[in-house]
């Protein structure tokens, strides 16, 4: 197990700057989140980690390694190779397979018995996914179908999980039910990288947070450090000083 | 009534080996998005083989090297053309294989210049009659050699990691890729596989009754785009359907033409191009597509 690290990260797609100089380090065996407002550059981030950034034309510097080696310049499949996994953004599941397919696609490659480990692991995490295995994954509900992207990555055998909004456009119970998970997934000993914008919830999860602001990290410090901040308070939990700049007023508008 | 039957058998024979191409070139854009014009000249290639091996090494071993060498091109496009060329469409793509596709069967073409090559193949023109109902063995052989190969295909689509890699990555690539899942290897198999079933299908539409492969073999081979097109570009089931719908319609049409001279003769040869354009007049994706062609 290794450290995950990402320096002086900068990404454009063309001449659109996503980030400008983005450092962070996800310490093996922990829940570091990442918190910002839409096109901040979070999902630019773990692209750049997973070595996705071709399909959208992205263009990046800097290095991203695990321990010693470097991910950077990887293809996707060999970044996740290396264990280093991504439930993306949306859930995007394989609508037209099955449940069990998509779980299969997830743990292609893999040895029969680490296979069947993963698939035991996933079904004690998720039973719904078992009751549902043969219904095509594009028939869940957004829950099932999260829970399945997550299943899906974990049958990958990831050692370090990137999560993109998992709890975005769910309902309360089940947002909560999500974090449950993502906490138990952890305690198994897989290093997470969650990306929310329920920044409550990520701070109760995480040791570890970090604000992009416009593709810069603005502010980082502990879990508690950050839910004492004055300005992750005013601004991202709506608690306090409710005078507020015009800066300030764009970015809440978005977390309604 | 026996002429009907033999007529409808012989169309599904030929609808089957329709099938074959349309199966590959319905896996390639599968898995590439890319509209592949040079199928015809995989199947010149592979065809063009095994006529001239036969002789030197006898019809199996010249058939499954024939095969083996579509397979080999194709993956070869794939590798050299398709995944270098640095281009934003797949429409710029498809313009590409047009000119692979030129290349080939111009050398190909120049090759057997005005020959009629034999496919030295076990069957001949030996017949088998069921009561009145008289068919050519070839074709017979033909209908379950090319039964076989789509019902292992579809057998490895749906149950292997292969199977369920080219349908992840044919439904969203970057997930795909995102699960560890390598797209150069899906595309490049899925390339091999369309010239190794373009092969074999190249061997059925030049045996008996056809005297032999020539340089209008690759033009027999077009009458599987109607098929593929028909059917639906991305659909596995609408290039069978396809397939059949073209052979049978192809083989009714020639059958009968002095009963329709109306139409005009040869109308068994322009048949499935006008069967296309009804179909797609009513169903702009085809029967079982989810794409419109205007993506193409
Ligand atoms: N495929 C793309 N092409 C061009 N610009 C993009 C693309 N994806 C994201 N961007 C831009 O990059 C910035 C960061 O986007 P993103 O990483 O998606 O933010 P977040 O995930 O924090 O909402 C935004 O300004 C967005 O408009
Ligand atoms: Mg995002």
């Amino acid at each position: 197990m290794a450290d995950l690290a990402v320096s002086d990260l900068v990404v454009g797609y063309g001449p659109v700057r996503a980030l400008r100089g983005v450092s962070m380090r996800v310490p093996s065996g922990s829940i570091v989140a990442v918190l910002g407002a839409n096109g901040a550059g979070k999902s630019t981030l773990l692209r750049a980690i997973s070595g996705t950034l071709r399909f959208h034309r992205g263009s990046c510097q800097g290095v991203v390694t695990l321990g010693d080696q470097r991910l950077t310049g990887l293809d996707a499949a060999s970044v996740v190779g290396r264990g280093v996994v991504q439930v993306p953004e949306g859930r995007r599941v394989f609508a037209r397979m099955t449940v069990e397919e998509n779980l299969r696609a997830g743990g292609l490659g893999r040895s029969r018995r680490d296979y069947a480990k993963a698939h035991d692991q996933v079904a004690a995490l998720f039973p719904v996914l078992k009751e549902r295995a043969r219904q095509r994954a594009g028939l869940l509900s957004g829950g099932e179908q999260q829970m399945l992207a997550i299943g899906r990555a974990l049958m990958a055998g990831p050692t370090t999980l990137l999560l993109d909004e998992p709890t975005l456009g769910l309902a309360p119970l089940m947002a909560a039910r999500i974090t449950e998970t993502i906490k138990e997934i952890n305690s198994l000993g897989t290093s997470v990288l969650l990306v929310e914008q329920n920044v409550a919830m990520a701070l109760s999860l995480a040791s570890h947070a970090y604000v992009l602001e416009v593709g810069e990290v603005v502010l980082e410090g502990t879990a508690a450090e950050l839910r004492e901040s004055d300005e992750v308070r005013r601004r991202y939990l709506g608690i306090g000083d409710a005078v507020e700049g015009a800066l300030e007023t764009r970015t809440l508008s978005r977390w309604s | 009534m026996t002429t009907f039957v033999e007529l409808l058998v012989n169309g599904i024979s030929i609808g089957a080996v329709y099938a074959l191409i349309a199966l590959g070139f319905v896996i390639i854009f599968k898995a590439t998005e890319v509209v592949n014009f040079a199928h015809a000249s995989l199947l010149l290639a592979g065809g063009y083989l095994v006529a001239r091996l036969w002789p030197v090494v006898g019809f199996w071993a010249a058939l499954l090297i024939g095969v083996a060498a579509a397979a080999l091109v194709a993956a070869a496009i794939e590798f050299l053309v398709i995944r270098r060329a640095n281009v934003a469409s797949h429409s710029v793509l498809a313009i590409v294989t047009i000119g692979v596709d030129i290349v080939i069967t111009t050398e190909l073409t120049r090759q057997i210049g005005t020959d009629v090559l034999a496919m030295g193949d076990p069957w001949g023109s030996e017949v088998v009659r069921f009561g009145g109902v008289t068919l050519a063995e070839t074709r017979i052989v033909a209908l379950v050699t090319a039964a076989a190969l789509i019902t292992a295909f579809l057998l490895a689509f749906k149950y292997t990691g292969w199977g369920v890699a080219m349908r992840a990555a044919a439904e969203d690539a970057e997930t795909a890729a995102l699960m560890g899942v390598r797209l150069g290897r899906v595309s490049m198999s899925a390339w091999a596989v369309a010239g190794g079933l373009a092969a074999v299908a190249a061997l059925f539409l030049c045996v008996f009754p056809t005297p032999g492969l020539d340089r209008s073999t690759s033009l027999v081979a077009l009458k599987a785009f109607p098929a593929a097109i028909l059917g639906g570009l991305d659909s596995t089931t609408g290039a069978l359907v396809g397939g059949l719908i073209i052979g049978v319609t192809e083989s009714m049409m020639s059958g009968y033409q002095n009963d329709m001279a109306f139409l005009g003769r040869g109308i068994g040869d322009v048949a499935p191009f006008l069967v296309m354009l009804v179909i797609l007049l009513i169903r702009p994706a085809g029967l079982f597509g989810t794409k419109e062609l205007a993506r193409v």
